[in-house]
């Protein structure tokens, strides 16, 4: 088998989700919406109290952002098994590991993403210092993508049943714990000026070990909820 | 890719050995052995829940059997993996396309998840199955048997050799039943083989061997 059309493969397969995504940009935006609103609304719920919230706005922008991922999860093989297009991706002539990833990155395009986007904004509304802002760009854009792979199982694992729902949150957020914490600690380290290569660095080894090992284990567990 | 030469150049073979299924503690079958060979059809008949759809879904490696082993030309599938799934097409209840994009689409992804280009052009296979003129109609506008006629369009685009089809003549009409069987034909005579249960009287020419097996009857 060619690598080209194996390329060929996944690049289709990244567009078809992008494209599907795009058709209903409707559910695109929950996400989002639900992140830019849990963020907006904790400064209100705080009162007017800025060295307080800028204490918690790192925790806030990071617990936003797994909360959101979780509730993106579940749509990310959901409709592939209803309607029978899973049972094609186990039966293409390509390894599905690959095709899993292609399917993942084009999820995290669409979901995890935008919160990078839209988090120095937020940023700034919970008063975290302007040195600190590149810190947490930094933790999303690493963290963010381990958050989807991670899920990726989970989802797997889940998505043959009925109401997979809460099994998949206790299953995936134990394993988002050290993600929250380094990231978290990340930002916090970097408003009062103190180097934050040692968290930088664990979350870099957490999103490689997660692309390697989360493809083939969402590829087994795919084939465990059709079998 | 020396083995991949000499495939092609002998016969394929697709053989089962002493297949057992179970589901829910009840034996759905077992023993069961048969192999199917260049130009045939196997037949799978039974009664509702007799596994047909169970067997199928093991033929192509989707689902494990309890015990029993399927080969293609003499290797274990599960062994052959991808080596094995490029050679298959398989139609299962679901039409496995996705209703928001349209028919052009899903046909791309289907030879996309296959080996390389090869099989017919996605137009050529539109209109083979009757949808020419649908290629840009979003595919959750077309009826029940349209769709069932795309994911018949699927199995085209790919050079696939074997053919898993369940119960592929759902929502079909008369003319399409007929239709479609012509292209199974066309298939088998093409040196393919296809293994499919119907509820429907398969309509076959005389010279095309069918290997019929009737769960409910073992």
């Amino acid at each position: 088998m060619s690598t080209l059309s194996l390329t060929s493969a996944f690049v289709l397969l990244f567009k078809r989700d992008l494209t599907l995504a795009y058709r209903r940009r409707a559910e695109l935006v929950n996400p989002l919406l639900f992140f830019v609103l849990v963020t907006a609304m904790f400064p209100l719920g705080i009162g007017n109290d800025p060295v307080l919230i800028e204490k918690v706005g790192p925790g806030v922008v990071w617990v936003a952002a797994l909360l959101s991922a979780l509730l993106s999860l579940d749509a990310m093989f959901r409709s592939d098994y209803e309607d029978g297009a899973l049972e094609q991706f186990m039966l293409s002539a390509h390894p599905v590991s690959i095709l899993v990833l292609a399917k993942v990155l084009a999820h995290w395009m669409v979901t995890g993403l935008p919160l990078f986007i839209a988090a120095p904004l937020l940023a700034m509304m919970l008063h975290i210092p302007d040195e600190a802002i590149p810190t947490l760009m930094l933790t999303l854009i690493l963290g963010t993508p381990v958050l989807s792979l991670i899920g990726s199982v989970g989802v797997a694992l889940t998505v043959g049943l009925r109401r997979g729902g809460v099994l998949l949150s206790l299953l995936v957020l134990p394993l988002f714990v050290p993600v929250l914490i380094f990231a978290t600690d990340a930002v916090h380290t970097a408003s009062v000026g103190i180097p934050t290569t040692a968290q930088i660095s664990i979350l870099a080894a957490m999103l490689v070990g997660s692309l390697v090992l989360a493809p083939p284990a969402t590829a087994a567990s795919l084939r465990i909820s059709l079998s | 890719m020396t083995s991949t030469l000499t495939d092609t150049a002998s016969a394929d073979c697709f053989e089962a050995k002493a297949l057992v299924c179970i589901r829910d503690d009840r034996i759905l079958f077992e023993d069961l052995s048969f192999s199917v060979n260049p130009g045939q059809a196997l037949v799978l008949e039974g009664r509702n829940g007799s596994g047909k759809t169970s067997l199928l879904r093991i033929l192509c490696g989707i689902r494990l059997p309890e015990s029993g082993e399927i080969a293609w030309n003499g290797k274990d599938i599960f062994k052959l993996g991808p080596e094995f799934r490029e050679h298959i097409a398989y139609l299962g209840h679901k039409d496995g396309h996705k209703p928001d994009l349209t028919p052009l689409e899903n046909l791309r992804i289907a030879q996309g998840l296959g080996k390389a280009k090869t099989g017919i052009g996605l137009e050529e296979a539109l209109e083979q199955v009757g949808l020419y003129g649908f290629e840009d109609v979003p595919t959750r506008n077309m009826s029940a048997g349209q769709q069932r006629r795309l994911a018949i369009a699927r199995l085209l685009v790919t050079d696939a050799k074997l053919w898993i089809l369940d119960e592929p003549f759902t929502s079909l009409d008369r003319m399409g039943i007929e239709h479609m069987e012509r292209l199974f034909e066309a298939h088998l005579q093409r040196g393919g083989m296809a293994a499919m249960t119907t509820h429907h009287r398969v309509g076959f020419r005389d010279e095309i061997k069918l290997v019929r097996i009737n769960l409910s009857e073992r």
